[in-house]
């Protein structure tokens, strides 16, 4: 029964994803359209796309999974991927609207003027494009695995295909209403069984769990040099500072019709997020209660889908665990779909087009390309994700955050706030805070496992690559004065003045 | 005053337009807009409001996380009270925060459409066609 319930709620996540899909298809006619939604998405609209997108399996079944496993001190994860969007707020997010441009290296290219730097960008939008795919193809498999018995790579194939589907369908316009549709999808797959789940434990009388020390009590080392204070710190650095830099973030800003609507969309994000972060600790939790060790080969990963089959018995339990499914199979598809997208529009603005007009001579326009680089956009991470798939979900959406956190948190903040930002000083700290974010990255991978320091330090490198990669563009910046771009002020001027303000030339068109 | 031919007398020339309005024709804005040194002033100022506005949430926040981190470090009782039901860490970390958050983030919105709103009164005020 649980099987044929979750096959039913899973299918209907896919089928709703493709129809509203197809139905932005007939809408988008421009070029505006597929890539930011015409700029026409209210705020609210906007809140509820940007929070469905963002709120990934690593929130939906990794969090709670993780908590399970390591207590209390997990709980700045869900923490840290809210606080990024105030981080954000405060930081990019108006300015960033304002910059008219449509993706992260637009706003490179527009900010220093420089191709250089714009294709450095438009290579780390894909890398943690790619990055961050991989664990959401994971995700799935993982899913469809634990409700149907199906093979891994089963539930990853699906995904992918849905996915480009959609993204090669109606590009950004479609996205958006799927989005929006499946943060709410999400928030009731979530809440309506842990609040089942809740009555159901006051009513058999409110056991608490039997947990080790370590567990409930913040910053209690598991092993002796295990330094729990650094890693979450260094973890709440990644977090904070990586969402802005995260590609399928930020495009969603594009599609505000001001800077203005941007800041206040942030804020409805930010309430939208906290609500939904309230639920998986009381999976978490109650999984403690029910379930206090897991069977060795199961992931913690999976602990928010076989916690109902585990408390309720007959029917009910098989109707909470497709409802937990259908949830999880949307939170997959909508950030695998926005992800896509965003690396779609680069691989399709940097890579493809240019080498399509010059191979047909310019005849090639339109939105064959388009489809192509959706393709590739997902087959890529698709493969990666079978070879990848000894590494937990959450560990590589950490990498994802701290690759972002040292090389576009520098830029764009330095981009908005330092007028004495320079070509060469932005190009030094991308490129070293990618080496070093990436480097210790490969290495917590290669050499696993490490311990001490060294293990603690390459496992969570946010907390030193992000200023390295700071410091580094600020000193070669103050070195190079001469590559300091021309039109800094104008920009600036583009930046920060509000738009009641009439400019007749600093201004782009939309 | 002595007749001299014919020729007027000489009367001194004195500017005193009293009336007349001396000021700019044109508006702040397109100072703003071709980058002039008074326009960069402005905008000097403006960035600088944000700016200051940004860093104290910023400051605030970081302050917040590495307070109740200290907290939990050095007063080992606060591990374990239990407020509502809950213990303090996860009361705090699992639900407060996110009101509070929600909050923070609010009047970080109205402080800065404030500033925003009163430099464009003194950039191009609102009885000018825009």
């Amino acid at each position: 029964m649980t099987q044929t319930f979750s096959i039913i709620a899973v299918t209907l996540v896919c089928l709703t994803t493709v129809a509203v899909g197809g139905l932005g298809l007939r809408l988008s006619r421009r070029t505006s359209d597929f890539y930011v939604a015409g700029r026409t998405v209210s705020p609210r609209l906007n809140a509820s796309a940007i929070s469905g997108e963002y709120l990934s399996a690593a929130s939906f079944l990794g969090v709670a999974g993780l908590i399970y496993d390591e207590g209390v001190d997990l709980l700045w994860l869900p923490v840290g991927y809210t606080v990024g969007y105030l981080v954000l707020l405060v930081m990019v997010a108006a300015p960033m609207r304002r910059s008219g441009a449509y993706t992260l290296p637009d706003f490179a290219e527009a900010r220093l003027g420089s191709i250089g730097i714009r294709r450095l960008a438009a290579l780390l939008v894909v890398a943690i494009g790619w990055l961050y795919l991989v664990p959401q193809f994971q995700g799935a498999g993982l899913a469809l695995q634990l409700v149907t018995g199906a093979p891994q790579w089963v539930g990853a194939l699906i995904v992918a295909v849905v996915v480009a589907l959609a993204v090669g369908a109606g590009g950004m316009r479609s996205i958006t209403f799927v989005q929006a549709v499946q943060y709410w999808i999400k928030l009731t797959a979530l809440a309506v069984p842990a609040f089942v789940l809740l009555a159901l434990w006051m009513r058999s009388g409110s056991a608490t769990p039997e947990v080790p020390v370590s567990w409930a009590e913040p910053f209690v080392a598991v092993s002796g040099d295990d330094h729990p204070v650094y890693r979450s710190a260094s973890m709440m650095v990644a977090l904070c500072l990586g969402t802005m830099g995260l590609p399928h973030v930020l495009v969603r800003y594009y599609t505000n019709p001001d800077g203005v609507a941007a800041r206040r969309t942030t804020v409805t994000v930010v309430a939208l997020l906290g609500a939904f972060y309230l639920l998986p600790p009381v999976y978490a939790a109650l999984g403690r209660v029910h379930l206090p060790s897991l069977p060795t080969g199961v992931r913690s990963d999976t602990i928010v889908l076989q916690l109902p089959g585990q408390v309720v018995e007959g029917i009910g339990g098989d109707v909470l665990t497709a409802m937990l499914a259908g949830g999880a199979f949307a939170a997959l598809l909508s950030t695998a779909s926005g992800l896509a997208m965003s690396v779609t529009g680069v691989l399709h603005q940097e890579f493809i087009r240019p080498r399509l007009a010059r191979l047909t001579g310019g005849d090639a326009m339109g939105f064959g390309g388009f489809r192509v680089a959706a393709a590739v956009a997902v087959i890529i991470p698709f493969g990666l994700s079978r070879w990848m798939e000894p590494i937990g979900i959450a560990t590589t959406v950490g990498f994802a955050f701290s690759l972002a956190a040292a090389t576009f948190a520098p830029l764009l903040m330095l981009g908005v706030w330092w007028r004495r930002l320079s070509r060469a000083g932005a190009a030094a700290g991308f490129i070293v805070g990618a080496v070093a974010a990436t480097a210790a990255a490969t290495a917590t991978v290669v050499a696993a496992p490490l311990s001490g320091w060294a293990g603690a330090l390459l496992a969570n490198p946010a907390a030193w690559c992000t200023p390295l990669a700071f410091s580094v563009a600020v000193v070669v910046s103050l070195a190079t004065p001469g590559s300091v771009p021309r039109d800094t002020t104008r920009v600036m001027v583009r930046l920060h003045t509000p738009e009641r303000i009439h400019l007749d030339h600093s201004r782009l068109i939309d | 005053m002595a007749d001299r031919g014919g020729v007027p007398a000489r009367v001194r020339v004195t500017s005193s337009r009293r009336s007349a309005v001396a000021g700019r024709s044109r508006p702040l804005a397109t100072d703003l807009d071709e980058q002039t040194e008074l326009g960069d002033v402005y905008l000097a100022g403006l960035m600088r409001a944000q700016l200051r506005l940004s860093l104290s949430v910023l400051s605030a926040l970081v302050l917040a996380v590495a307070g109740f981190s200290v907290l939990l470090i050095a007063v080992p009782a606060a591990r374990t009270t239990v407020l509502f039901g809950l213990p303090l860490p996860w009361l705090v970390l699992g639900v407060a925060i996110y009101p509070a958050t929600w909050l923070t983030a609010r009047t970080y919105v109205r402080q800065a459409e404030r500033i925003e709103a009163e430099f464009a009164d003194v950039v191009s005020p609102r009885s000018e066609p825009s």
